[in-house]
């Protein structure tokens, strides 16, 4: 078990380091390069000049790097010039990023919640009505751009019928006290109710859009795990022991169909990162998605350079995790 | 993804169930014959699975794709998604005399005020206009054929570069497998999507072009693994030890033995990524990272440019959707049914 994990973290380590090389040459091969991104249209040659000599451009690639490590690793990233104007990018990072947390927990919630049972009773009825619908449904699923997804939604459930507020975290102007900055954690903790009733309601679309990423996925996964699983042996074997039906479908079917699920939900989480890029910026959602969307409009590097640096390091070890959660539940995965 | 080389996984007495599959059909014979007819379907099905072990390679045997077409023919879900398919690359092919209107042609911009920015549905412009008064219909027609070549060189792109990757990490295998790997893992490491975005992101003026190869460059990882996966499955195979006991060179096994038997996973993985490369597109659009020149349209383009307008008139934004879903669903279902029927696994 140990020798797992620490092969892992080797592994993790080394794809960091790859990583910080690719985002290196990234920013190196920006459009005009470094100065021109940060000096902007306001640049003259003689400041751009100085800048250069000031950033150390002129110097060897490797002591760039270098020097490139060592203010990511002190977390000095640089000035924002379009999110937060003027503002150190890495705040961009830490004062958004609960937002996204929220927004992402309640998606892969929704999608779970629907997704498992949905694919178990699909696979039991394999073939019927039920199987047939929710395949075509997650089919169809994939095939929708999320972005489009989020405007239906806002569209019907915001401008059309006005149930849902079409934008934002909160109602500009709510009395409520924020901690944390996970908007409905904070309101909760202070019994703020109506408060987090508020920030519920704003979640409800856009997690709704950004959870059909993971639901067509880890439907089809469910269902063709439990296929798989209710052909082993074991099954065969508790229901001729005479089990009861919901003994064999929690401890023996679920509990093995669900070890994929576990897999994917983790590789799920760089496409949620990718899709609430889209649909923060439907929603006017104020997390690292919409950060990213305006980086990318405004040509904001400073941010964008954090943004994406800390999505990948937040997708290698989450799926770190995911596998080292593998590897308790599953004995085999350590070999 | 499974490997459909010539050696069948050979699991005996139980029935393999395909585990990806949209709509297989459980087994015709043994809802006809009762339970007596599953057991004996079930025994004929370990013997034809031997049978075909043994004949799958030979001349006389059936090949891989015909055994593959037989069953796609009677496939309904293959057979929506290669007409959906069919029908979009004919559009796109006849598109200049499918349009009624010249889709740069700003017929109706006398309708175009600041009240009223899209043209109404009328006689000779059944869905109206956009906000540049330019017919729709016309547009969303013409706007195949880009869409088209977006995504196919997308595809190809991916795929050539994963071709480079894959053979020289499968074929050679030793260091460069390991070097070439750990790129490759490094980079499906990123979110793919957002790597898209990362690298429309470098150019200081996006077009058509740099959106094709932010899409090409991530699909490049997921070919590369596929055909590394796939050759290293038939390395110790007997074709390929024989080859090697005749002599044959390196090269040419990779190349005229290793390299044919990898087709089925890339055809099905390249119709998958098709329609991820035309909504990947959109997506791009939609952030500003796609092609601003919008005289030649592309649907992914008109639909991230209907955004301001999706409160007030959803309708030009329902449009372009409507043809990316459709599309998307038609090469995923034919992608999805094509990987059905090739694995060995899902074989009855």
């Amino acid at each position: 078990m140990l020798r797992f994990i620490v092969r892992r973290l080797l592994q993790a380590l080394i794809a960091l380091f790859v990583l910080s090389v690719l985002l290196f040459a990234w920013l190196r091969s920006l459009p005009g390069g470094v100065v021109s991104a940060l000096l902007g249209e306001r640049g003259t040659p003689e400041s751009a000049a100085k800048l250069r000599a000031q950033l150390g451009l002129d110097d060897p690639i490797p002591v760039q790097y270098w020097r490139f490590l060592e203010r990511a690793v002190q977390g000095d990233f640089g000035v924002s010039n379009g999110v937060y104007r003027g503002q150190p990018a890495l705040d961009v990072f830490t004062q958004r990023f609960p937002a996204t947390i929220e927004l992402s927990f309640f998606a892969i919630l929704i999608a779970l919640t629907f997704a498992i049972p949905l694919g178990y009773f699909a696979a039991r009825r394999r073939g019927g009505v039920l199987d047939t619908g929710s395949v075509v449904f997650s089919l169809v699923g994939v095939a929708v751009p999320v972005f489009f997804l989020a405007y239906v939604l806002k569209y019907l459930f915001a401008v059309r019928w006005g149930l849902l507020p079409p934008s934002g975290r909160q109602t500009v102007g709510i009395n409520a006290t924020h901690i944390t900055n996970f908007y409905v954690l904070d309101a909760l903790m202070t019994r703020e109710w109506d408060a987090a009733w508020d920030a519920l309601k704003h979640l409800v679309l856009p997690a709704l859009a950004l959870s059909s990423i993971p639901f067509a996925v880890v439907f089809r996964i469910t269902r063709a795990a439990v296929i798989d699983v209710m052909d082993e042996d074991y099954v065969r074997t508790a229901r001729a022991k005479g089990l009861t039906a919901r003994t064999i479908r929690g401890r023996h079917i679920m509990r093995n169909a669900l070890i994929p699920v576990v897999t994917i939900v983790g590789l799920q989480i760089g496409a949620l990162l990718a899709g609430a890029v889209l649909t923060e910026k439907v929603f006017a959602f104020q997390g690292i998605g919409q950060a990213l969307a305006i980086g990318f409009e405004l040509r904001d590097y400073p941010v964008l350079q954090v943004l994406i640096m800390m999505a990948a390091l937040i997708y290698i070890v989450v799926n770190l995790l995911v596998d080292i959660a593998y590897a308790v539940i599953d004995p085999r995965v350590r070999l | 993804m499974t490997n459909p080389g010539p050696a069948p996984d050979l699991t005996p007495g139980v029935p393999t169930p395909s585990t990806t599959g949209a709509t297989t059909d459980p087994t015709p014979d043994a809802r006809r014959h009762g339970a007596l007819g599953a057991l004996a379907d079930r025994k004929k099905k370990r013997i034809d699975a031997l049978a075909e072990a043994g004949t799958i390679s030979s001349e006389e045997g059936v090949s891989l794709w015909q055994s593959a077409w037989r069953r796609l023919r009677r496939d309904p879900v293959f057979l929506i998604g290669a007409v959906i398919v069919l029908l979009f690359v004919l559009v796109a092919i006849l598109a200049p005399w499918l349009a009624p209107h010249d889709p740069r042609a700003r017929d109706l911009i006398g309708q175009v005020t600041p009240a009223t920015p899209i043209p109404e549905p009328q006689p000779g412009y059944p869905l109206g206009g956009d906000n540049a008064g330019r017919d729709m219909l016309s547009r969303l027609i013409v706007g195949s054929r880009q869409t088209l070549i977006v995504g196919v060189l997308a595809t190809l792109g991916g795929l050539a570069g994963g071709l480079v990757l894959g053979t020289l990490a499968g074929g050679i295998s030793g260091w460069v497998d390991t070097i070439v790997m750990r790129i490759v893992d490094v980079m499906l490491s990123i979110p793919s999507l957002l790597m898209a975005f990362s690298i429309a992101a470098l150019f200081a003026r996006p077009s058509q072009w740099t959106v094709i190869l932010a899409i090409a460059i991530i699909q490049i990882p997921i070919f590369a693994r596929l055909l590394r996966g796939s050759m290293m499955a038939q390395r110790h195979s007997d074709h390929v030890l024989a080859a090697r006991a005749l002599g044959v060179r390196r090269p040419a096994i990779v190349f005229r033995h290793m390299l044919p038997n990898s087709l089925g996973p890339v055809i099905v993985q390249g119709t998958l990524v098709l329609a991820v490369s035309i909504i990947d597109a959109a997506a791009l659009s939609f952030l500003g990272l796609g092609n601003p020149d919008d005289s030649i349209p592309e649907w992914g383009q008109m639909l991230g440019k209907a955004q301001t307008f999706f409160n007030t008139y959803p309708h030009i934004a329902v449009y372009p959707a409507l043809c990316i879903i459709v599309v998307a669903l038609g090469f995923t279902l034919m992608g999805e049914s094509l990987r059905e029927a090739l694995d060995p696994k899902s074989r009855r």
